[in-house]
C-alpha cells in the first residue's frame, strides 16, 4: 500500500485563505481518487504561508478492473435509439449482444475498463484540481496562463511503498513534479530532497518551517503567554488574530514590548483596535490595574541580535500609530466636551440612503419612535430620546472614521465625557447589538429602547421604499435587524404590539418632510396614539379631526394607509422567527399554529404559545390528542358538507347514550373549565394539560361509539359534540395546521 | 556589504544602480503632476501589449489631501516614488526584491521581512492586480503587484510591479522620525542638507494652495477642457494626411487623462466634491484611462503580436 504526499510550493498565500484550501486540496485530491476507483487509509492535508501539503497513506497501488453491463433498447427499436445508447456506452454497434428475454431481443453493453496504475490516477487527479482549485481570488504571473492564488514555483508529488519513492510524472505549465521544496525563506538555503511525509515534515523542521497551522498557534500562544507571564502581565485571548498570525509565519518568534507611557491612557479598546488592525500584535494586560500595558508581536525569523532590532522597528512604527490614535482621541474629546453639536449637525450631511435621507433624518426617526417605545420597555421616555439622539453622533469623530469597527464604543467614551448620564451613553454603545447570533443582548431599558427603534427604523424604512430582501440578496443585513429585535423581544420578555410599531414607523417615513411645523405636531400626536393604539384607533381620528382649513398631504396618507407592507413585514418578523425557533427544534407547522391565533404580533406571547405546543406535541398524550382531534374535525366537516348545516352548538348530556359518551361530556366540561382561566392568565402549560386530559375520553368515545347514528337526534347531538371538541382545541391552537 | 547609506538620496541612488545591475531601463520622472509612480505611461502604457519591459525611475508624487503644512513627521502632499515594473513577471521577482531591500542596508539576517496579502486596486486607472504589502518589522516598505487589469484590459503577460514609498522607507532605513529631519545629501557634505530645507516651505505653500487658495472654477473648467481634449485626440483619425503615416494620440490623450484625475485630487482637496460626485469623477477619470489603453493597444508600443 503506498502513501502519497503532496506539496504545492508558492508565493505567500494569504493567511486567511490558507485553511480553506487545504481542506479543499484534501478533498478534491481524494474524491478524485476514490471517484477513479482507488481506495485509502487516511489523508491529512496542512498550509504555511508558501506550501498547501497534502499526506494521503494507504492508497491501493492501481484501480480494479470493472466489467459493466448496459441493458438497451430492444433490437427492434428504431435506429436513433440505438444510437443514442452506443453514444452513451461509446461502443459500436458489432460490439453489442443481442439477448433474448423471453418476450424478445434486447441489446446489452459489456463494458471491460481495465485497471489504472495509481500514479497514472495521481497525475490527472492533480492537474485537474490545481487547474480548477476553488480560490477566492486568484491569478496568472509571468507569460503563462495558469491561475493560482500567487505564482506557483513547484510541485512535489511522490509515491512511497516498501521499494522506495517514485515521482509521479506530471507537468503543468512548465512546472515539472519532481521530490525537492525549499525551506525557510531566509534560515534555510537551497533545495531539500524528499522520500515521504515523514522525511518531509522532519526536514522542513530543520529548515524551520513547521508545516502544521495548530503547532505554530500552539507555539505563539504557548511563548506569549509565558513571557508575559513572566512580567506578571496577561495576553488577551484573540483566537481570529492567532490564526491569522499563525498563517503569516512558518517559524514562529514571539517578541514582547511595552506600549509607550505616553498612550497608556488611551481607551483599551482603542489600544487593541489599533495594534491588532494595523500591526496584528497581541495585547497584554495588566491584571491588576486592567488597562493594556504591553504587547506581543510574533516575527517570522530568528536574528543574530535575538529580535532586538525587530523589536525595535515594531516599537517605533507602533509609536507612530498610537500618536495618531492619540490626536483623534484628543480631538474627538474636544469635541465631545462641547457637547458633540459639531458632530450631530455633521450628520446632515451623511447619505443614509438616497431615498431615506441623511443620518440626522435617520437619527431624529429613531429619535421619535424611541420615545414611544420606551413606556412600553420600561425605560424614561426623555432619556430614551436623548439616547437616540446621540448614539450615533460618534460616526462622525476622527477615530470612528479611522476605525469603524470602533462605533459604539466610542460614542460611549465620547457621551461620558460630554457629561451624558452613564445609561444614556450606555445605549450609544449598546444599541447596536446583537449583531452576531453569539451578541449579548441588551437588558438596560434605554439600550433596549433604542436597539429596537434603530432596528424597526431601518426594517420599515427599506420596507417603505421597497428593497426588501430578495433570494440570498439582503444588502441591509435586513435579515439581521429582524432577528436583532426578535432577540431583544424575547431575552427581556417584552410584549409588544409589533404591528403598531411597524404602522407608525412606516407612516414616519411617508410622511417625511411633509406639512409645515403646527401640522407637524399633530402628526406627531397622531403618530404617538397608532404606536399606542393603532391605525384605527378612535383618538387617531378626534387628532385629525382638530385641522382646521385644507388638510395637509399627510391626513390622506394616514386615513388611507392600508396594513399590505405592515402585515409583509410582520411577516418577515414571523418567517425569522420560524428559523430562530427552529434551532430550538420547534417545528414550523406548530409555529403555524400558533400564528393563526389572535395577537400573532406579539412575539413573546407567540413564542410562549409555540414552546408549550411544542412541548405537548412531543408528549404521547399530545400526538394521540391531534389524531382524536382530527379524527372529530374531519368526521365533523364531511357531515356539514353533506347536511349544509354546522353542528356548532346544543350538544346535550341528556341524549348521551353510553358511559363514554356520557364521560366525554364530563370531560369537556372539566377541560373547558380548566382551559378559559389557563388562556386568559396565558398558561399555556396548564391550558395544554387540560387538552392533554381530553386524549383518554375522546379515544374510548371513538372506540365505543358509532357517531353517525340512525337516531337523528343522538347523530345531531354527537356531531354538536364533536364541534365542541374542536372549539376547545382550537382556542388553544390551530391544531389544522398541525402535519402528519 | 557596503556600509550603510548615509541620506535620502544614496538610497534612491543605490537603488538606481540596484534595479540598472539588473537590467531596467532607468527612467527619468514624469514631467506631470501624478498621485502615484503607476501614472506614469511607462508603466500604465506599458504594461498593456505583449512587448517584453524593464523600467524603474523615481517618480515625484503628489496627493494634494494629505498637505500638513510640513507639520506631521510622515504625511506630505508632495513625495516621491521608486517604481519598477518587469514584463513579464520574471519568476525570480521576490527575490529581485529582497536583494533591493539589501543593497539599501535592509539586512535579512536582522530584519523581519513578510508578505502580507494587499490586493491593489485603481479605480480611477481602472487596474489592479494581486499581491503583497511588503513589511520590515511591522512597517510597510513596498507595494508589490501583479498586474492582472490594467484600463480595463487583460495584462498578458503580466506585469510585475514594486512601489517603494522612498521618504518612509529612507526614514526607516536611517532611523530618522521626522521627515523634515532627514539628511537629504550626505551628512558630511561641505552644504549638508536636510529633507526639511528643500521642502518644508513648499509643503506650506502648497497645503495653503491646496485646501484654501487653488481657484475651484478654474479646476472646474480644466477638468472639462482635459476631459474633452482627451477625448478630442483618441477621436482624430489614425492616419496622418501630413506625412501620411498612422499615428494614433494615445501619449497625448492619455497627458490629459493624468491632467483630469490630478485637477480631480486638488478639487477634493478643496472640499467642493460631494461623496456622490466622488464616483462620478472617478468614474470620468476612469473612463479617459480606458480610452487611453483601448488607443494604446492599437499602436506599435502597445499591440499584441
Amino acid at each position: 500500500m503506498p502513501d502519497l504526499l503532496i506539496e504545492l510550493f508558492s508565493e505567500e498565500i494569504p493567511a486567511r485563505m490558507q485553511a480553506r484550501a487545504s481542506d479543499d486540496l484534501k478533498s478534491l485530491v481524494i474524491i478524485g481518487l476514490v471517484e477513479a476507483g482507488l481506495t485509502y487509509s487516511g489523508a491529512a492535508a496542512f498550509a504555511t504561508p508558501r506550501r498547501l501539503a497534502l499526506s494521503v497513506e494507504g492508497l491501493s497501488a492501481a484501480s480494479k478492473a470493472v466489467r459493466e453491463e448496459r441493458k438497451g433498447p430492444a433490437t427492434t427499436a428504431p435506429d436513433q435509439a440505438i444510437e443514442g445508447f452506443l453514444r452513451s456506452t461509446g461502443l459500436t454497434r458489432d460490439q453489442l449482444e443481442a439477448r433474448d428475454l423471453g418476450k424478445g431481443q434486447a441489446y446489452f453493453a459489456v463494458i471491460e475498463k481495465p485497471g489504472r496504475a495509481a500514479a497514472e490516477i495521481i497525475a490527472e487527479v492533480l492537474e485537474h484540481t490545481i487547474r480548477n482549485f476553488p480560490w477566492p481570488k486568484s491569478m496568472r504571473w509571468g507569460a503563462g496562463s495558469l491561475r493560482w492564488v500567487r505564482p506557483l514555483h513547484s510541485i512535489i508529488c511522490l509515491l512511497t511503498d516498501e521499494a522506495g519513492a517514485t515521482i509521479v510524472p506530471l507537468e503543468i505549465d512548465g512546472i515539472t513534479a519532481g521530490n525537492t521544496t525549499r525551506g525557510h525563506r531566509f534560515l534555510s538555503k537551497g533545495d531539500i530532497r524528499v522520500s515521504g511525509f515523514e522525511d518531509y515534515e522532519a526536514k522542513l523542521k530543520k529548515a524551520h518551517v513547521i508545516l502544521r497551522t495548530e503547532e505554530r498557534a500552539d507555539a505563539i500562544w504557548h511563548d506569549a503567554t509565558n513571557q508575559a507571564f513572566a512580567n506578571g502581565l496577561e495576553v488577551v485571548e484573540d483566537k481570529g488574530l492567532l490564526a491569522e498570525v499563525s498563517g503569516l509565519v512558518e517559524w514562529p518568534v514571539v517578541l514582547s514590548g511595552k506600549i509607550g507611557e505616553a498612550f497608556l491612557g488611551l481607551p483599551a479598546e482603542v489600544l487593541q483596535t489599533s495594534m491588532k488592525e494595523h500591526q496584528k500584535f497581541f495585547s497584554v494586560r495588566n491584571p491588576r490595574s486592567g488597562r493594556i500595558e504591553g504587547f506581543v508581536t510574533v516575527a517570522n525569523t530568528e536574528t543574530a541580535d535575538h529580535g532586538a532590532t525587530i523589536l525595535k522597528g515594531n516599537q517605533k512604527v507602533l509609536s507612530a500609530r498610537l500618536s495618531d490614535a492619540r490626536f483623534f482621541y484628543e480631538n474627538d474629546l474636544r469635541v465631545a466636551k462641547a457637547g458633540m453639536g459639531e458632530w450631530l449637525d455633521g450628520l446632515a450631511n451623511v447619505t443614509f440612503h438616497n431615498k431615506l435621507g441623511s443620518q440626522r433624518d435617520r437619527i431624529a426617526r429613531i429619535a421619535a419612535l424611541a420615545r414611544e417605545i420606551a413606556p412600553m420597555v420600561g425605560a424614561d421616555p426623555a432619556k430614551a430620546e436623548e439616547a437616540a439622539i446621540i448614539a450615533k453622533a460618534d460616526l462622525r469623530s476622527a477615530m470612528v472614521g479611522e476605525f469603524p469597527e470602533l462605533q459604539g464604543v466610542m460614542g460611549r467614551y465620547y457621551a461620558l465625557a460630554a457629561g451624558r448620564a452613564p445609561e444614556v451613553a450606555d445605549a450609544a454603545r449598546d444599541h447596536y447589538s446583537p449583531l452576531g447570533p453569539s451578541d449579548d443582548v441588551p437588558t438596560a431599558p434605554i439600550s433596549v429602547t433604542v436597539a429596537l427603534a434603530d432596528k424597526l427604523d431601518t426594517l420599515t424604512g427599506f420596507w417603505a421604499i421597497d428593497e426588501k430582501p430578495t433570494g440570498s440578496k439582503d444588502p441591509f443585513a435586513l435579515r439581521r435587524a429582524a432577528l436583532g429585535v426578535i432577540r431583544l423581544v424575547l431575552a427581556n420578555d417584552l410584549r409588544l404590539h409589533l404591528d403598531r410599531l411597524i404602522d407608525t414607523q412606516i407612516l414616519r417615513h411617508k410622511t417625511a418632510g411633509n406639512g409645515d411645523r403646527k401640522s407637524a405636531a399633530l402628526l406627531d400626536a397622531v403618530l404617538d396614539e397608532i404606536a399606542d393604539h393603532g391605525v384605527f384607533g378612535a383618538a387617531v381620528r378626534a387628532i385629525i379631526d382638530q385641522i382646521e382649513g385644507d388638510a395637509p398631504d399627510w391626513v390622506q396618507m394616514v386615513t388611507h394607509h392600508t396594513p399590505d407592507l405592515s402585515d409583509s413585514l410582520v411577516e418577515f418578523f414571523h418567517d425569522r422567527l420560524k428559523v430562530f425557533l427552529r434551532d430550538e427544534g420547534i417545528r414550523h407547522d406548530v409555529i403555524d399554529a400558533c400564528l393563526a391565533m389572535p395577537g400573532s404580533d406579539d412575539l413573546t406571547l407567540l413564542v410562549k404559545r409555540a414552546r408549550a405546543l411544542s412541548g405537548f406535541m412531543g408528549s404521547e398524550d399530545g400526538e394521540n390528542l391531534i389524531q382524536g382531534y382530527k379524527r372529530a374535525s374531519n368526521i365533523l366537516t364531511q357531515a356539514e358538507a353533506k347536511d349544509g348545516v354546522e353542528y356548532s352548538y346544543g350538544a346535550d348530556v341528556k341524549f348521551a347514550e353510553g358511559d363514554e359518551e356520557k364521560a366525554l361530556f364530563a370531560a369537556l366540561d372539566r377541560a373547558e373549565a380548566a382551559i378559559a382561566p389557563a388562556m386568559k392568565a396565558e398558561d399555556f402549560g396548564a391550558a395544554m394539560a387540560a387538552m392533554a386530559a381530553l386524549r383518554a375520553p375522546i379515544d374510548a368515545f371513538f372506540t365505543a361509539v358509532q357517531v353517525n347514528s340512525d337516531n337523528q337526534v343522538v347523530r345531531r347531538n354527537r356531531l354538536n359534540l364533536l364541534s365542541r371538541i374542536r372549539s376547545i382545541c382550537l382556542s388553544v391552537a390551530d391544531l389544522n395546521r398541525i402535519e402528519g | 556589504m557596503a556600509e550603510n547609506p548615509r541620506s535620502f538620496q544614496d538610497i534612491i541612488l543605490r537603488l538606481q544602480s540596484y534595479w540598472a545591475s539588473k537590467g531596467c531601463a532607468v527612467l527619468q520622472p514624469y514631467d506631470m503632476e501624478v498621485g502615484a509612480g503607476t501614472f506614469h505611461p511607462a508603466t500604465t502604457l506599458r504594461s498593456l501589449g505583449n512587448k517584453s519591459w524593464a523600467a524603474a525611475y523615481v517618480q515625484p508624487s503628489r496627493r494634494p489631501t494629505d498637505g500638513r503644512y510640513g507639520e506631521n513627521p510622515n504625511r506630505l502632499q508632495h513625495y516621491y516614488q521608486y517604481q519598477v515594473l518587469i514584463k513579464p513577471s520574471p519568476p525570480d521577482l521576490q527575490d529581485l526584491y529582497l536583494g533591493s531591500l539589501s543593497a539599501i542596508g535592509i539586512d535579512a539576517g536582522l530584519h523581519d521581512i513578510r508578505f502580507v496579502e494587499d490586493d491593489w486596486e485603481s479605480p480611477t486607472l481602472g487596474a489592479w492586480g494581486l499581491g503583497w504589502e511588503v513589511w520590515c518589522d511591522g512597517m510597510e516598505v513596498s507595494q508589490f503587484t501583479y498586474f492582472q487589469q490594467v484600463g480595463g484590459h487583460d495584462c498578458k503577460p503580466v506585469s510585475g510591479e514594486l512601489t517603494y514609498g522612498l521618504e518612509r522607507l529612507a526614514m526607516y532605513v536611517l532611523g530618522i522620525d521626522h521627515v523634515m529631519e532627514m539628511p537629504f545629501n550626505d551628512p558630511q557634505s561641505p552644504i549638508p542638507l536636510k529633507y526639511g530645507d528643500i521642502f518644508r516651505q513648499t509643503e506650506e505653500e502648497y497645503s495653503r494652495h491646496n485646501f484654501d487658495g487653488a481657484t475651484t472654477e478654474m479646476l472646474l473648467r480644466h477638468f472639462e477642457d482635459a476631459e474633452a481634449e482627451c477625448g478630442r485626440l483618441l477621436d482624430m483619425p489614425a492616419d496622418d494626411p501630413k506625412t501620411g503615416k498612422r499615428i494614433i494620440l494615445a501619449h497625448p490623450a492619455y497627458d490629459q487623462c493624468i491632467k483630469a484625475s490630478h485637477l480631480f485630487n486638488l478639487l477634493d482637496a478643496r472640499g467642493v466634491i460631494s461623496v456622490t460626485e466622488r464616483q462620478a469623477y472617478i468614474g470620468r477619470v476612469r473612463t479617459l484611462a480606458k480610452k487611453c489603453a483601448d488607443a494604446f493597444v492599437m499602436t506599435e508600443a502597445g499591440a499584441s503580436v
